[in-house]
């Protein structure tokens, strides 16, 4: 228990000031790596080319030097925009990632907070990026901005019925919302009486966690559910008119927020912190160290399929996204929820 | 001989020729029939091509019989041509090429002549439809007099000729009556002038003369520069 | 091959409609949105005025003319011979396809025929023009409907088939290769195996984009039911290519018109569809592909000897009267109406471009289509600027 007892000697401002670093350690480190990782080098070797090879080591220093260009970049504002709301949008999508990375845990004792309505938290606060993109649509004083914007709002409401509705199967299966409490029901779970590797939810939640993948992916506007951005037809949606800085913003809170929620998935389906492995048995203080380190091996895992969906499939119409939300994931996500109420009864 | 054999193409080829000729004959008497009077003059070349010229009055009515009468249901194109030739000379040769404001304008000859299936007037408007099915293709001409520059649409007809007529009217000033939408459709709506009419100038060309014919590519087997000249001299 | 009836599609034309009546009882402002000139699906500058109710088009109109070279007005001032590096820029991504219709109506004109050498090469590099833009196309229509990589398989591959095209004439993609009387060069040594190695990568690309595009359901549901041409109003508005194909019309200059060039020799295939829809022109293009691939082989193995050049005097001057060639380019048919006069330049020259007429049908076409619609459907009527406005 060193890390809580180095955390109980230090004064709440030191304690605040260790959290908030790691917040953003978190939230920027990530997106910087799923970047690099992903956008730089995987789509790139998909797409049977090299990427970035010359800033620094296979061009692992490109993205540096992209944010360097950013900053350098003028910041403009349309002539007719609503300049507050125009500037603050990205602010506003940037800040919902960062309060969804405060209820992921990273180890039994490395957490932010670690509330009762953890899960519930994460769920409830997503939804605050809609109202940033809105803005970001709104106030751009673009018409390719406004069906952007629009289109994005509702998208993301129609997913987040089933983005909550698979995490219900998960909670019931756990009997918390605690996001450490989940993880430690999987890791104490067993499977219809088999322990061996504790309960990862992806094996007795598999429904739900391709409901909450897909779901994830649109809330994530990423294709296949690109449409809010949907480069060939309202060129960049909600982000046309953005430049430099704010540009920047949206970027990272892109890549920031699928990092996140990659993070959230693998609490919840995948253990979190925790390793599914026969007879691994550590103290919690190596778990602390060790946890982060497990976590990001899981998210970038997961968002390498969220990206690997996102550089090889097409694009849906607006109507027809809908109708797969209401029409297959809202009935799917619940028929799971009750067959797993039936069998958390029965079991 | 297999199929890729190129010797047994000559065959194939006569024996369509004949097949088509006859097809392009009996056309010409449907359309003549129909029409009356209205068909002032054609051109068959044999196996090749069918040149028919109306009267500016039945162009319409060509058009819907054509579509309708006779399976030329496919629209190619519409345009005009102007043969009053241009009083800037020649404007290919660098020699004889003449600048703005010269005084040899006069020496051009602007005798009018007009092409295949005769003509009466400086335009004409041309149109090609095909019959897909057997393979045939009818370019109907029509003569604009100077005096009034219009001539009917064949939009309700052929709804492809609506783009091709603001082409036509944009570039030559020929009217389409009843056309929904006569406007310009490349340039600017302001506009002034009609840049296909052969005395609208081409002020590049006008202002620094091309190089012209000095640059010509030597052509295989032509090594010899007298043997060259000497095909040169055969030729004219 | 579905039939129209068949399909789940129906169901959208029926919500179109449904939602029209909707429309009409809450009357709501509509919203006019100017998509380009400068627009990622426009492929260029073509400008396309959309009104809209919600995101459904009301009316559309496109507006051209951003590009317009007056190529018509210039050839009138240039010899037969030069008048080829103009009209090499009208379909850029397919250029030699473009002197060829020109050169042979010179030559129709001249009475002059090329030998067979110079028939055969002409085809080959035809053909090759077409596999460097269908490919793209391929590519493009991904890209058009969200997906990415399929265009960067397209930029890849097509790339054998410009080298191939430059190592040929020297001009990867304005050739200006085709003379009047035959074309400049005979082919160098080794392209017809090197030329047949990039054939099989092409084919190898196509089985990719089937399996990247064809069989995916999103695309299938971007792309099937959508922007339905009926034979009968695509013949009026003088579609051609694999648009015309794709509406049910078994109709190829080719084989039914085959002026110069050889491929009545060959053994093919002319690929229809009966649906009409987006999903049939990319399917019917993708057939094309192959076919031309196919095509390209066999002209390769009969390719016979002699010259490539026929005797024609060095200062052309064409006699005086009219001739229309038209060939089957790679948007569609491509034809030059030329008129002579006995000079060295042409006195009219009509291009009928395949693009002008393809894109004239959209103001009918994009009625009641959803925004995200105008995208599938101008790319897979697939147009390209230099086409449109010459």
């Amino acid at each position: 228990m060193t890390d809580v007892a180095i955390l109980g000697e230090l004064a709440y401002w030191q304690q605040t000031g260790i959290r908030v670093g790691a917040g953003l350690a978190a939230v920027l480190l990530v997106a910087g790596t799923l970047v690099y990782l992903h956008l730089f080098k995987l789509v790139s070797f998909m797409q049977s080319r090299l990427g970035p090879m010359e800033a620094g080591p296979f061009g692992s220093l490109q993205l540096l030097a992209e944010v360097g260009k950013f900053l350098q970049k003028e910041d403009i504002f349309p002539r007719k925009a609503d300049r507050f709301v125009f500037a603050a949008a990205p602010f506003v999508v940037l800040m919902s990632t960062f309060l969804l990375v405060v209820v992921v845990p990273g180890g039994p004792d490395a957490w932010f907070i670690n509330s009762e309505l953890g899960i519930y938290l994460a769920m409830a606060v997503s939804s605050v990026s809609v109202i940033g993109i809105l803005m970001a649509g709104w106030g751009s004083a673009s018409k390719y901005s406004l069906l952007g914007g629009l289109r994005a709002t509702g998208q993301l409401i129609a997913y987040e019925l089933p983005l909550i509705l698979a995490v219900m199967g998960v909670v019931i299966q756990a009997e918390t919302m605690n996001m450490q409490g989940i993880v430690q029901a999987q890791a104490d779970g067993e499977i219809f009486g088999w322990g061996g590797i504790g309960n990862p939810y992806i094996l007795t939640q598999f429904v739900a966690f391709v409901i909450f993948m897909i779901a994830m992916q649109a809330e994530l506007t990423q294709t296949p559910f690109d449409m809010p951005i949907a480069e060939s037809e309202l060129v960049t949606g909600y982000m046309t008119e953005y430049s430099g800085m704010r540009f920047l913003l949206f970027f990272i809170g892109e890549f920031a927020t699928a990092g996140v929620f990659s993070a959230i998935a693998s609490v919840l389906f995948l253990g979190g912190w925790w390793a599914p492995i026969p007879g691994l048995e550590f103290d919690d203080n190596v778990w602390n160290l060790l946890g982060p380190i497990v976590m990001v091996t899981k998210v970038v895992v997961l968002t390498f399929i969220i990206f690997w969906a996102r550089f090889s499939l097409p694009r849906f119409r607006e109507d027809q996204l809908q109708q797969l939300a209401w029409k297959v994931l809202i009935p799917l996500s619940l028929a799971n929820i009750v067959v797993t109420a039936v069998l958390k009864i029965v079991f | 001989m297999s199929r890729l054999s190129s010797t047994d193409t000559p065959v194939e080829e006569e024996a369509e020729v004949v097949e088509s000729d006859e097809a392009r004959e009996a056309l010409l008497a449907k359309i003549q029939t129909e029409l009356g009077d209205a068909v002032v003059g054609s051109h068959l070349s044999p196996g090749d091509d069918l040149w028919v010229r109306v009267d500016r009055s039945a162009w319409a009515a060509a058009g819907a019989y054509l579509k309708t009468g006779l399976g030329f249901e496919y629209f190619n194109f519409l345009s005009a041509i102007d043969w009053k030739p241009s009083p800037f000379g020649r404007d290919m040769d660098a020699q004889v090429d003449l600048s703005l404001g010269h005084d040899e304008a006069s020496e051009i000859d602007m005798a009018i002549e007009q092409g295949v299936a005769g003509g009466d007037t400086r335009f004409q408007v041309f149109a090609r439809v095909n019959d897909i099915v057997n393979g045939l293709g009818v370019t109907l001409k029509a003569d604009v007099p100077d005096d009034d520059l219009s001539i009917d649409s064949w939009v309700t007809v052929y709804a492809g000729a609506n783009w091709h007529e603001r082409e036509c009217f944009e570039m030559y000033g020929i009217s389409f009556e009843g056309h929904p939408g006569l406007r310009h459709i490349y340039l600017p709506a302001g506009f002034e002038g009609n840049p296909l009419r052969k005395d609208y100038p081409l002020l590049a060309r006008r202002l620094k003369p091309w190089p012209g014919i000095v640059d010509v590519e030597q052509m295989p087997g032509d090594d010899d520069p007298a043997d060259a000249a000497e095909t040169t001299e055969a030729a004219e | 091959m579905t039939a129209i009836s068949d399909r789940e599609q129906l169901s959208y034309i029926a919500a179109q409609a449904a939602d029209a009546r909707v429309n009409v009882e809450i009357e709501t402002e509509g919203m006019t949105l100017n998509i380009g000139p400068q627009h990622p699906a426009t492929h260029g500058t073509l400008r396309i005025v959309a009104k809209l109710d919600g995101e459904q088009v009301i009316a559309a109109d496109p507006i051209m003319g951003y590009m317009h070279r007056g190529y018509e007005k210039l050839a009138e001032v240039r010899t037969y011979p030069q008048v080829t590096t103009l009209i090499n820029r009208i379909d850029w991504v397919g250029s030699f396809a473009n002197e060829v219709p020109f050169i042979l109506a010179a030559e129709k004109l001249m009475d002059v025929e090329a030998p067979p050498r110079a028939a055969w090469i002409r085809t080959i590099l035809f053909e090759m023009s077409r596999i460097a833009n269908i490919s793209l196309f391929l590519g493009d229509m991904g890209l058009q409907v969200g997906a990415v990589t399929p265009a960067f398989f397209a930029f890849r591959d097509r790339e054998h088939v410009l080298n191939q095209i430059e190592a040929a004439t020297g001009g990867r993609f304005h050739p200006n290769f085709d003379r009047i009387g035959g074309i400049k060069d005979d082919l160098p040594a080794g392209w017809i195996a090197e030329t047949k190695r990039a054939m099989k990568k092409i084919r190898s690309f196509c089985d990719e984009i089937e399996g990247l595009l064809q069989g995916n359901e999103i695309f299938e549901a971007r792309c099937r039911g959508i922007g339905v041409i009926p034979a009968d109003v695509g013949l009026s508005y003088g579609l051609s290519g694999a648009n015309i194909r794709a509406s049910g019309v078994d109709w190829d200059t080719r084989r039914d018109n085959p002026c110069g060039l050889v491929h009545n020799e060959l053994d093919w295939k002319v690929w229809t569809h009966p649906d009409g829809d987006s999903f049939a022109r990319f399917w019917v293009r993708l057939q094309e592909v192959r076919e031309s691939t196919r095509m390209v082989d066999q002209l390769c193995d009969g390719l016979p000897s002699g010259p490539v050049m026929a005797k024609v005097p060095r200062i052309i001057k064409v006699p005086a009267g009219e001739a229309y060639v038209e060939t089957e380019n790679p948007l569609g048919v491509m034809g030059y109406y030329v008129v002579s006069k006995g000079d060295l330049t042409p006195y009219r020259v009509k291009i009928r471009s395949a693009s002008f007429n393809n894109i004239s049908i959209t103001p009918w076409l994009l009625k009641g289509v959803y925004v995200p619609d105008i995208v599938t459907i101008l790319g897979s009527l697939y147009f390209i600027l230099g086409d449109i406005d010459r």
